[in-house]
């Protein structure tokens, strides 16, 4: 790992989660960490190491194995004072605190009108081989709640910077992380008042023909049939939202308007998914500028599996996107 | 003998326990006008839970309530003209007569809430005292809950939790016989109390009629809280004298019981512990508050639709 003379350095996913956690750790005595195994084995997959070493066992806590109490934790030590960070393990475990989240700590501010200063940190996807009840993708449900700020960053940059925003933020926060991707780089700044602002979308390529939105793993794939296009003279923009909800509807209707094509790629089954979000919003907002229908490019709507060949079988692939890119540019 | 440092003065102690009881009588009236727009869920027969929990705390210790909350909410100090007025609707309601009964907060007084789940303040205030053990403060969180939310798996992970951390919390298990519509010996298997022990920490029962026996034992689980040596459970035995909600009929009550436990009436007992002349200026205080929080809320406008979120 090397620094270059900008203070910018090639992290992996999982640095820049661990490196925003001690910085805002660091910064702020009153954020605490707890979840599963976040304390002593520093996370299932190293994530959050040495945390507990650096800031003692009062701030980071290793809890049971009970998803609705840690979602509650956080809610509870925030509104006596804290900026906590609460880990459930995987998105399919966030089923376990639904009533906390939905119910609880979405509806905090609403009921008190208080800040209620929480971030929950969680990771989906079908990056891993753990099958149909740890790789599930339905952050739409939780971008669909009054209440709540949903962020997916797609690389380290984004995980740092979102994070961090997370924890500044005085509003609920969950950050949905990639698995499958936490080892993969991305250049990085390493200042610690680096943040990604919530609620701005990234225009991660800049294009006329057709407009890709992409999520998670989606984005680098999107990124490559975006290369592979312009060998072909098809020019892609990718935008990748970053933050869910609140969309920024204004960088995608910006992008439609001006290409008139949509394309979106998501590990998500298309059926009230975020997918289908983006494609009402093209409807309703660039339906005189439209040139083609939208196009849902998602996993098939089926559990996911485990062995990879049959995972990749299910989600979108770079030749996917690329022909989805070709049938509605007609090129 | 009530041990004076551990429960209000008589007539103070009357003046909280009548409020209780009346703030409800009164509001079920305006329920039945048809001037509240949500659902009341009322504790009649239950006051003494709340004011003798709430006479061991102090402004900066936390609850959590639940939906039938109205007592936790007077007992730990909140305005009665707010939540007179959150229940009829009115814009000076605690959320701008937005939410109503099940949805009242105010954390200035260490509210955190009422709740319409079942359960669901068992992680926050198991949260709120891990927060503030944390900060290094000696302030404790209270968890009211009913005993049908001990059949949540919130009750199970709150509780090991909470003896794991030594966290300061009191979880005060309101036990008034019946979840929803239904006798608890349906819903509940084995003691309350007794679950605690398993966990490791005292779990104690208490006469919930008997508001110096609900005080004394809230005291000593507070105290042990606040010294760092962890959670009680304490199982109040109460009786709902009122429905699940208002126009309940309540045919699943068994008349003779709940005649049993209105003779046993903390209220009453409290007022015959006054002279005539007390006893009769408090109940005169009483009926003006409540008279004037009605009159403020219903001269205030309703909801505006146009301040939804």
């Amino acid at each position: 790992m090397t620094t270059t003379v900008d203070g910018v350095r090639s992290l992996k996913y999982w640095q820049g989660v661990n490196q925003a956690l001690h910085q805002e750790m660091d910064r702020d005595e009153r954020v605490v960490l707890v979840g599963e195994d976040v304390g002593g084995p520093g996370g299932p997959y190293g994530v959050t190491r040495n945390l507990r070493a650096t800031f003692g066992p009062n701030r980071v806590r290793d809890t049971p194995i009970s998803e609705s109490t840690i979602a509650g934790l956080g809610i509870g030590a925030a509104a006596v004072g804290l900026r906590p960070v609460v880990e459930l393990m995987f998105f399919d475990f966030c089923m376990l605190a639904m009533d906390q989240i939905v119910n609880q700590a979405a509806k905090y501010r609403y009921f008190t009108g208080r800040s209620l200063p929480l971030t929950i940190r969680t990771m989906s996807g079908s990056g891993g081989s753990y099958g149909a009840q740890h790789c599930q993708s339905f952050e739409a449900w939780f971008a669909a709640v009054p209440g709540l700020t949903v962020v997916m960053p797609s690389n380290a940059r984004d995980a740092k910077g979102l994070l961090k925003s997370a924890i500044r933020s005085d509003d609920p926060t969950l950050v949905i992380e990639t698995f499958g991707l936490l080892t993969a780089r991305r250049d990085t700044p390493v200042d610690e008042d680096f943040l990604v602002p919530l609620g701005v979308a990234e225009t991660r390529r800049s294009g006329d023909d057709v407009t890709v939105v992409a999520t998670g793993r989606m984005v680098d794939r999107s990124l490559e049939a975006a290369e592979r296009a312009a060998a072909g003279g098809v020019s892609v923009e990718v935008i990748d939202p970053r933050t869910i909800a609140p969309l920024d509807r204004t960088a995608i209707v910006e992008s439609v308007s001006r290409t008139g094509r949509l394309v979106v790629v998501q590990e998500a089954s298309a059926p009230f998914s975020l997918a289908a979000e983006v494609c009402a919003l093209a409807a309703e907002e660039c339906f005189d500028r439209l040139r083609a229908a939208p196009v849902r490019l998602c996993a098939d709507f089926v559990n996911v599996p485990t062995p990879q060949d049959l995972i990749e079988a299910r989600v979108p692939g770079v030749d996917d996107i690329l022909a989805a890119v070709t049938r509605v540019t007609g090129r | 003998m009530p041990d004076d440092d551990r429960t209000p003065p008589p007539a103070d102690l009357y003046r909280q326990l009548l409020l209780c009881r009346r703030f409800e009588e009164v509001v079920a009236e305006q329920y039945r006008e048809g001037r509240v727009p949500g659902p009341l869920h009322l504790a009649l027969g239950q006051e003494a839970t709340a004011v003798g929990v709430c006479a061991a705390l102090r402004r900066t210790d936390v609850i959590t309530s639940t939906h039938r909350g109205h007592h936790h909410c007077l007992a730990k100090g909140a305005d009665v003209d707010r939540m007179m007025a959150e229940l009829l609707g009115r814009r000076t309601g605690y959320s701008g007569g937005r939410n109503g009964s099940m949805h009242i907060a105010d954390p200035d007084v260490g509210l955190l809430g009422t709740n319409g789940i079942v359960g669901g303040g068992l992680p926050i205030a198991t949260g709120a005292a891990f927060g503030l053990q944390v900060q290094g403060r000696d302030d404790v969180a209270v968890c009211f809950f009913g005993e049908g939310a001990t059949a949540t798996g919130n009750f199970g992970e709150a509780l090991n939790i909470a003896a794991l951390w030594a966290l300061p919390i009191v979880f005060v298990c309101e036990n008034n016989r019946f979840a929803e519509l239904t006798p608890s010996s349906t819903h509940v298997a084995g003691e309350v109390w007794q679950r605690a022990e398993a966990y490791g920490f005292p779990g104690v029962r208490v006469d919930g009629s008997d508001v110096h026996a609900v005080a004394d034992a809230t005291h000593d689980a507070v105290a042990r809280a606040r010294a760092g040596d962890g959670p009680t459970l304490v199982e109040v035995m109460t009786y709902r004298l009122s429905g699940h909600y208002v126009g309940d009929p309540a045919t699943y009550r068994d008349e003779a019981e709940a005649q049993a436990w209105r003779d046993r009436d903390a209220v009453a007992r409290a007022r015959a512990a006054l002279t005539g002349t007390e006893a009769a200026a408090v109940d005169d205080e009483i009926e003006e508050l409540l008279a004037t929080a009605v009159d403020r809320a219903l001269a205030a406008p309703t909801a505006d639709p146009e301040e939804l979120g």
